[in-house]
């Protein structure tokens, strides 16, 4: 396929909701809810590891204004897990509403619904809760079979078999490998054995966690939540509340940024239950401490690699241990760790003979973690870029060049990503373009600038899936209006990405019509066709794909309702975008026409729905190369300029793709360098504000230069594969390799903060 | 309390409670542009206008707005129309959940300072926190504007 034919594909539109985002429209969910909702606010333990002994809140009843409070006692003792995946979910069933047993600073004790604010919040001050403090689990390394356990509770129960077992704090835990690794490490003449330490960094998006609930004019349970994924949490809420799925209508309006955080139903329960029980409408706003202490943010990963080489720089083996911090409750933690070695190690799939990936994933009493952008490849292309970069610098050997000898290519086999075959990949085109652009052989040398800094310069690859194959499952319909003109409607989530404007465009191009013929309509479970939701990469390559099915469905529709109105067969008439015409004699009528006859006497629908998933997952990939000045005297790092080349197939909006690839090495600036996690001896978390969780401002970040290398791929809508996590993995490898250059000292535990360079530095003068 | 301000030109006389945070009042006066995204004033996306001086909303009393003029992006469209379609060309809107702060933070820069530098921009702005955009997106934005604005002499 030839993209420049294209007409609206390939091309930079602005997203269809852009101006009401800009000119501060109401359309999240605070703006559309009513104000005189019940308050629901969530009363937290203060211990990381506690069993709930008393809990008395008869005197908080009496506040005025309070109209209920719900204790462990008062709900369903059906276990469930809030993380949104398609059933059966790898993720086990470790959570109840609320629980007797609380296992982590943050977790919930109480439910307090109230009139007002002040009145919730004078609520929660007078409930007494007795605990018997439990020692808790800390420390990561030391929870596989440690003898204080997370969930000793008997009714545990895992969907899938992932090897976890709660009697030993295990979530998941499994081995995988391609050929005698040991023997071929043996055999190198070179073999890089570190370890890499990844924190839980959140995802910070800027609209916290909110949901709303009532009961619509028929008595169904009806939530309005920002979320990514509206029929997961409709099936999440199901099983919680004990209630049928046909009772329960789940929609999200505009969602102020998600990044995987929206992937977890980390509240919807919550202001459900209170519905349910009162009858009344409830909304539930966290605070941004609760968004920091009680979300879902990355897994903590601990990650050793052995990678062996020849003293040429060629990579022979790649043997990885991941173990993976879940936290409390194991909502992705069976499924993130394995990006970590599947979305790594097939980089090298150029010149590997052998490889090993085998993890552990353990439950701590930690806030619980979930799904944020990258998913476990992030903590993953740490750990083994890095380790590449240390290859490199110990061989002296350009690591750019190293890697053209090693890294994956079109056309291979990759037996550590499940056996698929790279059939669209410019990976090597994306290095070479990348060290054009950044004028790599110049700025790679260490450059003194004579005033207590230096400049240096480093450089990771990444690669990521483009869905989760064979599972997840993505749906559009698409209906003809009587202008002639569309609604598309979809159960994918734009979550700020615009995915609901490429879509559009998708079907502007497959119906020849103008992007403003198109209306776009999702999420709604009473509305949408069924989709997974928006995560895993997927919406433009699963999503968009079902989106061209439905269009190639309704165009036979239409031609053969134009057909019938002709008097001749539908293979003798031509659809061009605003008519259909017979070949034969010229004869056409509008869509108009056909739209209006379908609503008189009409017997056929003009709509088509179709649904789309896929067996592979086509990754794409990417190149990021960091300048930094280091000042020798504070640690103080600036990244002056970060260079990117990313190959996601057919960028369906380049200027939407530029965007995402910005925003994502940013966000990989800010775990590299500014977001620290660090725990208060009771295991709480102690960056609870953007006071103290430093994500990146537009102070901190210097030059970006984004470009693509585009690659068609056969399976995807237009050629496209995948934008959306890939960009977020490059920067830490990168960055951490340019420090390296600039100290001659390697830091192999993020972030990096000026304190860890300087401290290292001085330790390095003694 | 009696409060007396005036909010995007309309006089507005109300008995308030003390405490009452100026994000809580402008919002329940139907200014749903005005965001809360911190607690701390550390993201910016409350911004609003007093006496045409950019504060943060979430931060202050709404009696220290008595006696004063307060304005939010309901009562800026003009203004903000004129340029945030220059955002929208970049695809850097993305969420949207920072616009409004953004927004309102770009109108008092560019009163202030019709013809500024990047590094002014980025200085004016380095309050508004924006998780998606990366920022580059939003300054090719407001430099596109500036840009067009001369070519129109």
């Amino acid at each position: 396929m030839d993209v420049k034919q294209l007409k609206t594909v390939g091309r930079s539109f602005p997203k269809k909701d852009a101006m009401q985002l800009l000119l501060g429209k109401p359309v999240y969910t605070e703006d559309i809810t009513p104000e005189d909702a019940l308050v629901v606010r969530i009363l937290r333990s203060p211990h990381a590891n506690a069993i709930i002994t008393k809990i008395q809140t008869e005197t908080a009843k009496k506040v005025p204004g309070v109209e209920a409070i719900f204790t462990w006692e008062d709900v369903p003792s059906t276990r469930f897990a809030i993380a949104g995946q398609t059933f059966p979910e790898p993720s086990p069933y470790d959570r109840l509403i609320l629980d007797r047993h609380v296992r982590f600073a943050g977790d919930a004790v109480a439910i307090v619904a109230a009139e007002t604010e002040k009145a919730a919040e004078r609520a929660m001050r007078l409930i007494r809760v007795e605990y018997e403090v439990l020692d808790a689990v800390l420390d990561f390394r030391s929870a596989k079979d440690n003898s204080v356990l997370v969930h000793p509770e008997e009714d545990w129960f895992p969907p899938c078999e992932v090897g976890g077992d709660p009697k030993r704090n295990l979530v998941a835990s499994e081995t995988d490998a391609d050929g005698d690794v040991d023997a071929v490490l043996s055999a190198c003449d070179i073999v890089i054995d570190r370890t890499y330490h990844t924190k839980a960094f959140q995802q910070a998006m800027m609209e916290p966690f909110i949901v709303y609930t009532d009961l619509d004019r028929y008595g169904r349970l009806h939530v309005v939540s920002s979320t990514q994924i509206v029929f997961h949490t409709r099936r999440i809420l199901s099983r919680a509340l004990g209630i049928p799925k046909s009772r329960i209508r789940v929609e999200k309006p505009r969602i102020g940024g998600g990044f995987g955080a929206k992937q977890s139903a980390v509240c919807e329960v919550y202001p459900a239950f209170v519905t349910i029980k009162t009858g009344r409408p409830a909304r539930l706003i966290y605070t941004r401490t609760e968004v920091q202490t009680a979300g879902s943010p990355r897994h903590e990963m601990e990650i050793r690699v052995r990678l062996g080489a020849s003293s040429d720089g060629t990579i022979r083996a790649l043997d990885l241990y991941t173990l993976s911090n879940t936290g409390a409750y194991g909502e992705h933690g069976p499924t993130t760790v394995g990006l970590s070695g599947h979305k790594s190690i097939p980089l090298y799939t150029g010149s590997l003979e052998a490889y090993r990936f085998s993890y552990d994933v353990v439950y701590t009493n930690h806030q619980s973690a979930g799904a944020y952008r990258g998913y476990g490849a992030t903590q993953g292309i740490f750990a083994v870029e890095s380790a590449v970069n240390e290859l490199a610098e110990r061989l002296g050997l350009d690591p750019t060049v190293l890697r053209d000898r090693c890294m994956v290519r079109e056309g291979m086999v990759m037996p550590a990503y499940y056996g698929e075959l790279t059939s669209a990949c410019a990976l090597d085109r994306c290095m070479e373009h990348c060290r054009q652009l950044f004028d790599w052989e110049h700025r790679y040398p260490v450059r003194d600038m004579g005033n207590g800094k230096v400049r240096a310069a480093g450089v990771a690859m990444a690669m990521q899936g483009s869905c989760i194959s064979n599972v997840d499952v993505g749906s559009a319909t698409v209906r003809l209006s009587e202008d002639g003109t569309y609604n598309l409607l979809i159960g994918a989530a734009d979550m700020g990405t615009g995915c609901d404007t490429i879509l559009a465009q998708m079907v502007a191009e497959c119906m020849d019509c103008s992007l403003d013929d198109v209306a776009v309509f999702g999420a709604d479970t009473d509305a949408s066709p069924y989709d997974s939701g928006s995560y895993a990469s997927s919406t433009t390559y699963i999503t968009g794909k079902a989106v061209e099915k439905a269009c190639g469905d309704l165009k036979k529709t239409i031609c053969g309702i134009a057909a019938e109105m002709l008097g001749c067969t539908q293979d003798e008439v031509v659809f061009d975008g605003s008519s259909v015409r017979s070949a034969a004699d010229g004869r056409s009528v509008t869509l108009t026409d056909i739209a209006y006859r379908t609503q008189a006497g009409g017997t056929v629908a003009p709509a088509a729905t179709a649904s789309h998933s896929s067996p592979i997952s086509p990754p794409p990939f990417m190149v990021g190369m960091a300048e930094i000045e280091l000042d020798r005297m504070t640690g103080e790092v600036k990244v002056l300029d970060y260079t990117a080349v990313v190959d996601c197939g057919t960028p369906v909006n380049p200027a939407l793709a530029r965007i995402q690839t910005e925003g994502g090495i940013v966000q990989g600036i800010g775990h590299t360098l500014y977001e620290n996690v660090t725990y208060n001896d009771r295991g709480r978390p102690i960056e609870s504000s953007f006071m103290q969780y430093k994500i990146p401002t537009r102070l901190d970040i210097g030059a970006l230069n984004v470009e693509f290398e585009a690659s068609c791929e056969p399976t995807g809508p237009f050629g496209a594969k995948s934008i959306g996590e890939i960009v977020i993995n490059t920067p830490a490898p990168a960055i951490a390799h340019a420090i390296y250059r600039a100290t001659s000292v390697w830091h192999r535990e993020l972030p990096i903060t000026p304190e860890a360079i300087a401290m290292t530095n001085t330790d390095a003068q003694k | 309390m009696e409060l007396k301000l005036t909010l995007n030109g309309k006089r507005i006389i109300e008995e308030i409670d003390a405490d009452l945070l100026l994000i809580d009042f402008v919002r329940a006066h139907g200014c749903k542009s005005v965001k809360r995204g911190c607690d701390t004033s550390g993201c910016g996306l409350c911004t609003v206008l007093l006496d045409g001086t950019p504060v943060l909303s979430c931060s202050m009393l709404a009696a220290r707005a008595d006696g004063h003029d307060v304005r939010t992006l309901e009562g800026l469209q003009e203004e903000a129309a004129d340029f945030v379609g220059f955002i929208a060309a970049q695809g850097a809107d993305q969420c949207g959940f920072c616009n409004p702060g953004f927004v309102m933070n770009t109108i008092a820069l560019l009163r202030e300072n019709p013809d500024p530098t990047d590094d002014e921009i980025r200085a004016f702005l380095a309050g508004n926190l924006c998780r998606c955009s990366g920022y580059d997106g939003q300054l090719r934005g407001i430099r596109a504007y500036l840009n067009a604005k001369k070519r129109e002499g």
